[in-house]
């Protein structure tokens, strides 16, 4: 009973906590972005504007919550929900600290991989009841760069597990005790953040929004609180990936003076904000550069990574 | 690869750079003496009216966003007996200043003129007179005109003689 309780407490707060985050990351990338375009962005509502995500929200709840006619109901009013949801379950597997984290699974990598990749249904089935055409290009560039950097993801992961010996995250965590995973798996980490990049639909992997080309892609047609729902989910996302990089690469809540859950907390921050930079600085790329990227060179790339850190492996036993 | 590091680094670097943004009800603008903002009717240094009422202004507008209508004292000196100017068709182009010939009409550096109402955007004359000179101090149309209006009798100006009897013979 104890046991349950805690655990229900513990899923409480994450969700509680994991939301509003994601919400103020709003106001955080609006203040970062304008920071490196020598402007101050939102800075008005409250100390250092803060409370514009409170205005946006309630604006958000008072637009008009429109379904189109021509669109598919039911799966126009789900689609929203399920990136969010798929989001927020891949944090039931992420180790924040020792003792902070809901599930401690023993494939808790493969969860991850498996949650973050269902994501993508939103997106697809989104833009496919919109029943619009460019929601429906927005939505077809979005599965094809899941299948695409999807494999590669897993690719770059597996020299990780294979130092590591363990698809459980705490087991990689303690892994980095003596080096953090990125000083042996530099190539690997790359390759995880391009792949996390395109898995979020950050900038400058955003083609299936690409709002310069198909108005905002697979979310076109959607309004008020659906919206942002996506926009809620894909900060989520980055919240996400950005925890995931820490954990697997930057040894997790590993570190010294300071209580890990800071730790933890800090590094993310920092590939937060590193996401943000990327926004700031990167064009997006053509779709079918993003193809090739993916298949003729970054692929490549990961299988010989794998290839290289299983010789080593070898060698060492 | 190098330079998609390099544009990130550049961008980075922006951090340190210093804001371009004005804070603008808390900071103003620096507005230069030709900017051309609210449009204002100025006086002469005698605080007469400067306007005649020549219509050149209405004329000039490309929006056609000045309406007035001329008329006379006693002393035959023109004024305009109403002087409309809507601001909400108003461009600014300055037109109408180059178009006056007695330095009547001036664009003035100042452009805060929001209004809840928009029919108050539409300035009567007691609403655009000004008692300034504006950028053309110690000027009189009526002191270098040839027509006797109340100021200066025919022929008493500066650079003027006095009228001649062209019917006389005597030198």
């Amino acid at each position: 009973m104890n046991e349950i309780l805690k655990y229900t407490l513990m899923i409480v707060i994450l969700l509680f906590t994991l939301t509003t985050i994601a919400a103020w990351l709003i106001w955080l990338e609006r203040r970062m972005l304008a920071l490196w375009q020598d402007r101050y962005g939102p800075n008005r509502a409250g100390p250092f504007g803060l409370f514009i995500v409170a205005a946006d929200t309630i604006k958000l709840f008072f637009k008009e919550d429109w379904i189109p006619p021509f669109a598919e109901k039911a799966v126009f009013v789900f689609a929203p929900a399920i990136v969010a949801a798929a989001v927020l379950l891949s944090f039931v597997v992420v180790p924040f600290a020792p003792d902070i984290l809901v599930a401690d699974l023993d494939v808790g990598l493969l969860f991850f991989l498996a949650m973050s990749s269902l994501g993508v249904y939103s997106i697809v089935l989104g833009g496919w009841a919109s029943n619009n055409k460019y929601s429906l290009l927005g939505a077809l560039r979005g599965a094809s760069q899941m299948i695409s950097y999807e494999v590669f993801m897993g690719l770059s992961l597996m020299g990780v597990v294979m130092l590591s010996g363990s698809f459980r995250l705490t087991d990689i965590v303690m892994a980095q005790k003596d080096y953090w995973f990125v000083v042996t798996q530099p190539v690997a980490f790359v390759l995880f953040l391009t792949a996390g990049i395109a898995e979020t639909h950050r900038l400058p992997f955003d083609i299936p929004e690409a709002e310069s080309e198909l108005v905002a892609g697979f979310h076109s047609e959607y309004s008020g609180m659906k919206f942002g729902m996506f926009f809620i989910g894909e900060y989520l996302g980055i919240i996400l990936i950005s925890a995931m990089v820490v954990t697997i690469f930057f040894g997790g809540w590993l570190g010294p003076f300071l209580p890990p859950i800071v730790w933890f907390t800090l590094k993310t921050f920092v590939f937060i904000i590193f996401f943000i930079l990327l926004r700031a600085s990167l064009p997006r790329p053509r779709y079918d550069q993003l193809m090739e990227y993916g298949w003729k060179i970054i692929l490549p790339i990961a299988l010989l990574n794998l290839l290289v850190t299983g010789g080593f492996t070898l060698l060492k036993a | 690869m190098i330079s998609l590091l390099r544009s990130i680094g550049l961008i980075f670097l922006h951090m340190f750079r210093k804001r371009e943004t004005i804070q603008y009800p808390e900071e103003k603008v620096v507005l230069h003496p030709r900017w051309r903002g609210r449009i204002v009717l100025t006086r002469d240094p005698d605080g007469g009216e400067r306007c005649v009422g020549c219509y050149l202004c209405a004329a000039a507008c490309p929006v056609d966003c000045i309406s007035l209508q001329a008329t006379e004292d006693e002393n035959g000196r023109r004024y305009p007996a109403f002087f409309r100017i809507n601001f909400s068709r108003c461009i600014f182009c300055g037109y109408c200043e180059e178009a006056c010939p007695t330095y009547a009409i001036q664009l003035t550096p100042d452009f805060e003129m929001g209004e809840y109402n928009r029919q108050n955007l539409v300035y009567e004359k007691e609403d655009l007179l000004i008692d300034s000179q504006g950028k053309y101090p110690g000027y009189n149309y009526y002191k270098v005109a040839g027509l006797a209006a109340g100021v200066k009798g025919k022929g008493e100006g500066a650079n003027e003689e006095p009228p001649v009897d062209i019917r006389s013979l005597i030198p």
